[in-house]
């Protein structure tokens, strides 16, 4: 009370009302206006990711082969299952290119020859060289690469329909068709893929088609699991309870306010399910359950590559070398998309 | 505590459930599949099948022998295999365990070890040139397909310096190479897993009171903070195991091991159904079994997790 009548007696300074001005002026609001554009999560998430180079090296490179890979039927230079027996076993010949391994030329105790020219294929130029069979191997390449991708891609597909309506409805319903539910998955999760996926491979008719089947059947566990975990972390947030409030159905809820809000994590996970996939087909081949031949994918070209690995090593890695580097890009897109979708989320 | 048994009841019972299940699923596909038992039916005569199949129980009605079936997985009577001579799988599988266990050992140790050091080595060093290596070093080995790393092995080691055996089983020389091969998997795995926990781990509290009382960064780190690093990397323990029964197919396959990854690809080239379906449940056993150890040993070593799961159950 002192301190306030002293106050009054012995004011700092005069305020007078003209000191003052309205708040509210243009100027202020100006000051009020949010000057960056507001960014959606997917635009912010797209932000982030182009600053991580080597995320966008892998996205590059990813979107190249894959756009070379589905182009195959146009710009193969060869039918890639032609045989031309005559033509067998060639190494790589590019025209105006005269490197050794690139030239059609062999090491034979110590001299080099032309295998071109013995052959009598002297005016065949095949890229990447000829299998045991005299095909392409460039052209089967591009086909196999093809062939690889279609499965991880629809396989992927599959598992993330599957397994995001499963976790959903787990997460949202809850109660005890969660408790079903998980108690399903939980005995489901120990049965190991590998086996059933030889299983089914065994008893379907071998194909492209059997393979997606076969991983899809069981890849969607995990994705299951992280979408009810994080619908069970989304479904308590205060914009639900608004969305319930306001009579929306459940349905609706579900469809319009929890699955944006999964996206995030489904991609990752879909991210990383993509390599997989990809690996996965290439063992099965390699154990000689996979693409029935003539066709072929990366795992079989590798698989064929092996047999005569000793003699044309080029066969193993030419396939081996570009399914690394899908592999490590697909890995290391996933993770600069895990930074940049949720930077608390690093594990 | 009380409840925490209780807990641990709950997985066993969820085990036996997964067995079944796979026991199930194998058995009906199994007689899904086209073909008989018989490799030459043709040559038998009407009377002769029908011996055979009272003798093998296939004459009797599906269900029972399902049941027979389960009995004899029960009994460790996994049928007999077509392909050697009427060998009983059991035998087979008991036969040919030694490399597999042998190699999938060392391959766990050494690439947990070697994937654990790199961790902490990368997470100390985070955000430099060290970090950034070894984690694209984890990624490099996460990405190649086992397969490709077990040729270059063989190449190098066996083709350019010719210092270590590449194929047959002649005892602990011929392991090496399919070791590091399996290897290559679980240490990136346990390196990025390492790395990650160890990078939370040193920004704890007591990781900073350790460093206030004046020990050193690298003692800190390898006595306050490996401890609790090592406790979530048990959970990669399950995706482990997979990992190394896909891998021991290829690798055994690669380097002729004569273990069972070579025996089921070759069983599944020759359409051995029994031995399919032996090794099938072995596998499952080992998978199911390494899961709830998992779950068991993390509620020991970690009394948080067992206070937890005690309040939800």
């Amino acid at each position: 009370m002192m301190k306030e009548s002293n106050l009054n007696e012995q004011p700092l300074f005069d305020a007078t009302p003209d000191m003052f001005e309205p708040a509210g002026t243009a100027e202020m609001q100006d000051k009020e206006k949010i000057s960056a554009p507001s960014l959606s999560f997917m635009q912010d998430s797209w932000r982030r990711l182009k600053k991580n180079k080597v995320a966008m090296v892998s996205l590059v490179l990813l979107i190249l082969i894959t756009a070379i890979s589905f182009l195959a039927p146009v710009i193969a230079p060869h039918n890639p299952n032609t045989q031309t027996v005559e033509h067998a076993n060639l190494p790589p010949r590019i025209p105006g290119v005269d490197i050794n391994g690139f030239n059609g030329t062999i090491d034979q105790n110590g001299t080099r020859f032309d295998k071109y020219e013995m052959e009598g294929a002297s005016d065949a130029y095949y890229y990447l060289g000829t299998d045991s069979l005299g095909r392409d191997l460039l052209s089967r390449i591009l086909y196999g690469t093809r062939v690889s991708l279609i499965i991880a891609f629809v396989a992927a597909l599959l598992n993330l329909t599957i397994g995001v309506t499963y976790g959903l409805i787990s997460g949202w319903v809850g109660g005890k068709v969660d408790n079903v539910m998980q108690r399903i998955l939980e005995v489901l999760s120990g049965v190991p893929n590998l086996v059933v996926v030889i299983l089914m491979l065994l008893v379907l008719d071998p194909g492209i088609g059997s393979i997606i089947v076969a991983l899809a059947l069981t890849e969607w566990i995990s994705m299951a699991r992280i979408v009810r975990a994080q619908t069970l972390k989304v479904k308590n947030q205060e914009y639900i309870l608004a969305a319930k409030t306001l009579g929306q159905s459940s349905l609706n809820i579900a469809y319009r306010h929890i699955l944006p809000n999964l996206l995030g994590v489904v991609i990752i996970q879909v991210m990383f399910s993509i390599p997989s996939a990809i690996f996965f087909e290439a063992f099965l081949s390699f154990i000689g359950i996979g693409i029935p031949a003539p066709n072929a994918s990366l795992g079989t070209l590798i698989n064929d590559g092996y047999k005569t690995f000793r003699f044309l090593p080029h066969l193993m890695w030419y396939p081996a070398g570009i399914m690394s580097v899908i592999m490590v890009s697909f890995n290391l897109l996933a993770d600069g998309m895990r930074d940049a979708f949720d930077p608390k989320m690093r594990d | 505590m009380k409840n925490y048994a209780k807990f641990i009841g709950k997985r066993v019972f969820y085990m036996l459930m997964t067995l079944f299940l796979i026991a199930t699923i194998t058995f009906f596909l199994m007689k899904l599949l086209p073909g008989t038992p018989y490799s030459n039916q043709d040559k038998l005569s009407p009377e002769q099948i029908h011996i055979m199949n009272e003798k093998y129980g296939l004459n009797k009605p599906i269900l029972v022998q399902y049941g027979i079936y389960l009995f004899g997985l029960v009994t460790g009577d996994l049928g007999v295999s077509f392909q050697f001579n009427n060998t009983p799988v059991t035998e087979l599988i008991a036969s040919r365990i030694g490399p597999s266990a042998q190699i999938g050992i060392q391959a766990v140790v050494v690439g947990t070890l070697v994937g654990i050091v790199l961790g902490i080595i990368a997470a100390m060093k985070q955000g430099t040139w060290v970090d950034s290596s070894a984690t694209f070093a984890a990624i490099i080995g996460r990405s190649i397909p086992n397969f490709v790393f077990a040729v270059l092995l063989q190449l190098v080691f066996g083709v350019w310096f010719n210092v270590l055996p590449i194929a047959l089983w002649t005892g602990f020389a011929s392991s090496i190479l399919p070791s590091i091969a399996l290897a290559i998997s679980p240490m990136a795995d346990s390196a990025r897993f390492t790395r990650t926990e160890m990078v939370d781990v040193l920004s704890s509290d007591y990781v900073e009171l350790a460093r206030a009382k004046g020990l050193g960064k690298w003692e800190v780190a390898f006595k306050h903070g490996l401890r609790n690093v090592l406790i979530p990397l048990v959970t990669i323990l399950g995706p482990m195991t997979v990992g190394l029964m896909t891998g021991s197919m290829v690798v055994e396959s690669i380097f002729a091991i004569p273990g069972i990854g070579e025996q089921f690809v070759k069983s599944i080239m020759t359409n051995d159904y029994p031995t399919i379906m032996g090794v099938t449940m072995l596998y499952s056993l080992l998978l199911v079994s390494v899961i709830l150890l998992v779950d068991v040993l993390y509620g020991i070593i970690d009394p948080r997790i067992r206070v937890a799961t005690e309040g939800e159950a």
